[in-house]
């Protein structure tokens, strides 16, 4: 098993398999056969199933997908959307949380201020970033940093990608809780726009930390839920191994999220996943970003901050017998 | 056993796992000093064992008929009743478990909310109905609680709240985690009037009510042995792989950290929330012995 491949991706790997050995084999075998024309076949084959593949995958796959080991990361992205950052450190008390990445940065031309949640890609930067689950120090860095962007008037984009905020006993010791909910409560009022985009995991109140403003948008294979789908099948079903029934009951996916209201726009992605094309997968939000910033141009501050508060009120489905 | 149940520490557990075996008589056995109580001598103090002050968890509407004054009391937003909007379901269906909790409860959901006044000042007063599926927090928690801020603040009123919460409810998924950001927005909303909100921690605080509305307060009062935090100890037990230290993530440990202004008895959280509050709102405090003042008054 091709370990790039996902699970349910294994008939395209076997192609990819197929075209690789061509190539290699190039002008060595047999002339009769015209080693171009088959790889071009093989290629075209190998697209129209991943379309097909990736047309209809469950939210389980598109979980493993927004969790993929080369899935590009907030800095891969900060690389390439923005013309220039500055990474700005600590919370002005504590520490610095590098599971948390942020700072001023320039797009297309106008400054924002850039807050996301960082994993790490190899063991010893997977340890550093602590998995992209932030402790106080950072939800209290990325306040710092939010109000520093409400002074001088810049535009908040924030990445969500993280499993979840840590549990651990420092983490609660320093008071994970209260960090949280202060930016949920900072959040609701600041006086610039604010953009939240999930680009990979958006897990729970961690992903919250950092996810409130007048627009949230997603990746077309990143999540956002409540709880893992492996937490909650553990306790709902008390098996973790029914992930892919909680999966599919919490409706984690962009777009069964777009169809619930919960979610603003879908960022498309690269066919078979950003992972297979960084730059593309850039290209394509930083064009949803400098949309979005411009809808805010010329906008009244207070209507910002009222219309903010009715969206963020408006979420929830009851009913009212009076 | 509940979800719940299962994160807490064997310790509190008995509490629940003994009430099948024992018929709903006449006496209780306290369950930290296991001491036998008579039932009506229990309510009274209540619902806090006499022996050994082990705070029992009691359901939101004995909590508020606690907290305020006989009169005046209007109930906000009892209309507001939850429904399935993801069809959702896992080992039960949600719809069932919904009517089933109405049933054991008497509640539509997990959270009352209450305006009526407490010593005399006017105050709007919300409580968790811990029975309802864990207290957790869905739509309608998150309504209500915007409706009391809003009733707060229509009348220039102190806001209370008793939380009791495993946290934010699964089954209506990201409507849930959104209560949230909603909760905290109202009360962000309610600050800006300057009118003071007062978080009562009770036994247990966590997850998602925690990490929102809980933690908001201006002041953050817990009872005494409360379990607070945001990630219930057996995840941070299966994480770090150690063993919690003692007395971890309960109310006296939040205030050694900072986290919880004071810890306050039940018996007297009426009258303690009542002399800070009226502190608060600027109010001439409440006479200490009424017969007192009666001698000094002008005749």
């Amino acid at each position: 098993m091709n370990p790039n491949f996902l699970e349910f991706e294994q008939p395209i790997a076997e192609l990819e398999a197929q075209i690789e050995e061509l190539r290699r084999l190039g002008s060595d075998a047999n002339p009769e056969i015209n080693i171009g024309e088959e790889i071009q076949r093989l290629q075209q084959k190998s697209e129209s199933l991943t379309r097909s593949i990736f047309a209809k995958l469950r939210p389980q796959q598109v979980a493993q997908l927004a969790r993929h080991p080369m899935r590009p990361y907030s800095l891969d992205y900060l690389d390439r959307v923005f013309e220039e950052f500055t990474e700005l450190h600590g919370d002005r008390s504590y520490a610095d949380d590098p599971a948390i990445v942020g700072g001023p940065a320039r797009l297309d031309g106008r400054p924002v201020m850039v807050i996301g949640q960082q994993k790490g890609r190899d063991t010893k930067e997977k340890l550093r970033r602590n998995f992209g689950m932030a402790r106080p120090e950072g939800y209290r860095k990325a306040l710092r940093l939010m109000r520093m962007a409400e002074k001088f008037n810049m535009p908040i984009l924030t990445f969500i990608d993280t499993p979840g905020a840590y549990p651990g006993v420092g983490a609660e010791e320093r008071g994970q809780s209260e960090a949280i909910a202060r930016n949920l409560f900072a959040m609701s009022d600041l006086r610039v726009p604010i953009i939240a985009t999930v680009v990979g995991e958006g897990g729970s109140g961690g992903a919250l930390g950092i996810g409130v403003g007048d627009r949230l948008m997603m990746l077309e294979y990143s999540t956002y839920s409540v709880i893992s789908p492996e937490g909650c099948a553990s306790i709902l079903w008390k098996s973790s191994e029914k992930s892919a029934e909680a999966a599919e009951a919490m409706g984690i996916t962009a777009l069964r999220l777009k169809e619930l209201g919960l979610v603003d726009e879908i960022i498309g992605e690269p066919l078979g996943g950003a992972h297979r094309d960084y730059d593309n997968a850039a290209k394509g939000l930083r064009d949803a970003l400098i949309q979005a910033i411009g809808a805010f141009d010329g906008g009244d501050t207070d209507a910002l901050v009222e219309q903010r508060y009715q969206r963020l009120t408006s979420y929830g489905r009851y009913r009212d017998t009076g | 056993m509940s979800w719940f149940g299962r994160l807490m520490p064997s310790r509190i557990r008995t509490e629940t796992r003994n009430k099948g075996n024992v018929p709903e008589g006449l006496w209780v056995k306290c369950s930290e000093c296991a001491a036998v109580l008579y039932r009506a001598e229990l309510a009274r103090n209540l619902d806090v064992c006499p022996k050994c002050a082990h705070h029992r968890r009691i359901n939101a509407r004995t909590r508020l008929d606690h907290f305020l004054d006989a009169e005046p009391r209007h109930e906000i937003g009892a209309g507001v009743e939850p429904i399935d909007i993801l069809r959702f379901r896992d080992s039960k269906k949600y719809k069932d478990r919904l009517s089933q909790a109405q049933r054991a409860t008497g509640e539509k959901d997990a959270l009352v909310v209450m305006q009526g006044c407490v010593e005399e000042m006017p105050v709007v007063a919300c409580a968790f109905e811990f029975g309802f599926m864990g207290g957790s927090m869905g739509s309608v928690v998150g309504e209500k609680f915007v409706r009391a801020v809003d009733a707060a603040i229509d009348n220039a009123a102190p806001l209370i709240c008793f939380s009791a919460s495993g946290g934010a409810r699964m089954q209506e998924a990201l409507f849930s985690l959104f209560q949230m950001s909603k909760t905290s927005a109202a009360l962000a909303r309610l600050s800006r009037h300057r009118l003071p909100y007062v978080s009562v921690l009770t036994d247990p605080t966590m997850g998602g009510v925690s990490a929102s509305l809980a933690m908001l307060g201006d002041l953050h009062v817990a009872e005494p042995g409360a379990l607070i935090g945001f990630a219930g100890p057996r995840v941070i037990e299966q994480t770090v792989r150690e063993k919690l230290p003692e007395g971890f993530q309960r109310a006296e440990f939040l205030v050694d950290h900072g986290a919880v202004d004071l810890i306050v008895d039940r018996r007297e959280m009426r009258s303690r929330l009542g002399g800070v509050l009226a502190m608060m709102t600027g109010r001439a405090p409440k006479p200490k012995d009424p017969a007192l003042e009666m001698l000094e008054e002008p005749a």
